[in-house]
């Protein structure tokens, strides 16, 4: 068997061999093979771009908490301060309102002090006019026991007394 | 670490194993020719040589030799029939050279060394000739025995993948996968274009691991390991062919276009440019067969021939520095069957790609 000289008989072998081989392999053994180191590849790397997604979300997830929170804080700062405008106006609203009331007060006990206190005086004037008129009454009886006294006092009311 | 330590012990091996027969040959007083030594190990054989023991007797496992002549039909015995200068049915191992008429009408000489002839009763050669040989021989034996264990590990493979899903690749897996994802992405893909490698990738793959394991078979100095599977120009021949086959029917119209009208060149010069061009498309695959086939088998050469050291010298002292050059020879050995398998691969795959061009002229 020479070197260069290619022998038939390992010419036909080693072709069965290799095609048989090509074809067994081809067929059962190389594409699962070669699935399987894809889809794991493929896994790997939507496995790690997952995980980049997954980071991305929470960094954005903790600015937006951080967003809110000082939103949060803003809206608690903008509602006490309202709510104190709203108590000092309230408080001025009541003072106003109670001075106003003493005031009408105040001016309503005037009035009526002031009515009571003429109807006093008429009162006062009616009782003591009564009164001059009963005293006049007994000044004049003492005074008119005689005619004479009595004739002069008719002359002198009747002169008094203007007849036109 | 244990693939050194293998070759390590393998080397030692090798000493063993071809000491034996050294020794017995100092005790004959025989002439050892290295030469012959070191090619009888590089060619194929019908036997398989075990060792000579002291008293002169081949220990040797015979294999099925069928042959198929013209004269008497098909033949089917075991080498330790004819072997020794036995005749079986006419049949024997020749041992002289005759003379030939080759195509040209020249007589050349022709070896009968190593071939199976058929004689008839009065010793000579029958008139039809040598007889179709189809042995089953050493390096057929080891190439079955390389395609059985290519065929479990590679079956196991795939079935262990449909297992495990998309778990971590563990054991000879985490071996193998690494080598199958290099063939696929630094072969495959860069040379004939993503996308399109996938129909070669069976091709590619089984091209490469066919190479490999025989490559590292052939390192291996014992039974029923240690044949020039891949140092041999028939099997290199095969695989060559194949590429040859695969670049010529898938083959696109840039492909042809670029052999039998090269865009850009002159009409004046098709007709040299042409027949290169055809020619290539031989070449290519041609240096494919001589540069496995060379390097292989200038592998077990320089090897052997370190080993042979010891025999040449007559000295046992010369041990010590063939085996220390030995296991040096086997790590590149070792190397070289990776880079030979890697490089008939990386070539198939850029003819396939040359076949099947992008279209970017116009």
């Amino acid at each position: 068997m020479d070197l260069v000289t290619p022998g038939i008989g390992l010419l036909f072998w080693s072709t069965l061999f290799f095609l048989i081989l090509l074809f067994v392999l081809g067929k059962f053994a190389w594409p699962s093979i070669l699935i399987a180191i894809k889809t794991r590849n493929e896994s790997i790397r939507r496995a790690l771009d997952a995980a980049d997604r997954a980071k991305e979300k929470m960094a954005m997830l903790k600015a937006d908490n951080e967003k809110i929170l000082a939103e949060a804080k803003a809206e608690r700062d903008a509602l006490l301060r309202e709510a104190k405008q709203v108590k000092d106006m309230l408080i001025a609203d009541a003072k106003e309102q109670a001075t106003e009331e003493a005031k009408k007060l105040v001016q309503s006990a005037r009035e009526s002090i002031q009515t009571e206190k003429a109807a006093a005086i008429n009162d006062m004037k009616t009782q003591m006019a009564i009164l001059s008129v009963d005293i006049a009454e007994k000044i004049l009886r003492a005074k008119l026991e005689d005619s004479k006294v009595q004739k002069e006092l008719i002359d002198k009311l009747i002169n008094e007394t203007d007849l036109n | 670490m244990s693939v050194r330590f293998l070759t390590v012990v393998t080397t030692f091996l090798i000493g063993y194993f071809f000491l034996a027969p050294g020794i017995q040959l100092f005790g004959q007083d025989e002439e050892f020719k290295a030469s012959k030594f070191v090619l009888e190990h590089i060619k194929d054989s019908h036997d398989w040589h075990i060792l000579t023991t002291k008293q002169g007797k081949h220990v040797s496992v015979p294999l099925p030799i069928i042959v198929f002549s013209k004269h008497s039909g098909l033949n089917i015995f075991l080498s330790g029939k004819i072997a020794h200068g036995h005749n079986y049915k006419g049949f024997e191992m020749g041992h002289s050279t005759i003379m030939k008429t080759n195509k040209k009408g020249e007589e050349v000489e022709m070896s009968l060394e190593g071939k199976v002839v058929e004689v008839d009763g009065h010793g000579d050669l029958v008139a039809e000739g040598l007889p179709l040989d189809f042995s089953i021989t050493k390096n057929v034996f080891m190439m079955f025995l390389s395609i059985v264990t290519l065929l479990v590990v590679f079956l196991g493979l795939a079935r262990s993948y449909k297992k495990a899903g998309i778990k971590e690749p563990r054991g000879l897996q985490g071996f193998l996968e690494p080598l199958i994802v290099f063939v696929e992405d630094d072969i495959a893909k860069p040379n004939i274009g993503e996308g399109k490698h996938l129909k070669f990738m069976p091709y590619l793959l089984t091209v490469f691991f066919f190479i490999l394991i025989n490559n590292l078979m052939g390192l291996i100095p014992f039974f029923p390991f240690g044949a020039n599977v891949t140092g041999n120009i028939a099997v290199t021949m095969v695989l060559a062919l194949c590429t040859l086959v695969i670049t010529t029917f898938s083959g696109n119209k840039e492909y042809w276009k670029h052999i039998f009208n090269m865009p850009g060149v002159p009409i004046w010069l098709a007709p040299i440019m042409i027949p290169v061009e055809l020619l290539g498309v031989f070449t290519k695959p041609f240096a494919l067969m001589i540069r496995l086939f060379a390097n292989i088998t200038a592998g077990h050469i320089i090897v052997i021939s370190l080993v042979s050291m010891i025999f040449i010298f007559k000295s046992v002292f010369m041990a010590a520095p063939a085996m220390v050059m030995v296991v040096f020879m086997d790590m590149i050995e070792l190397l070289v069957a990776f880079l030979q398998a890697y490089i008939f691969t990386l070539l198939s795959a850029l003819f396939i790609g040359l076949a099947v061009p992008e279209h970017h002229h116009d």
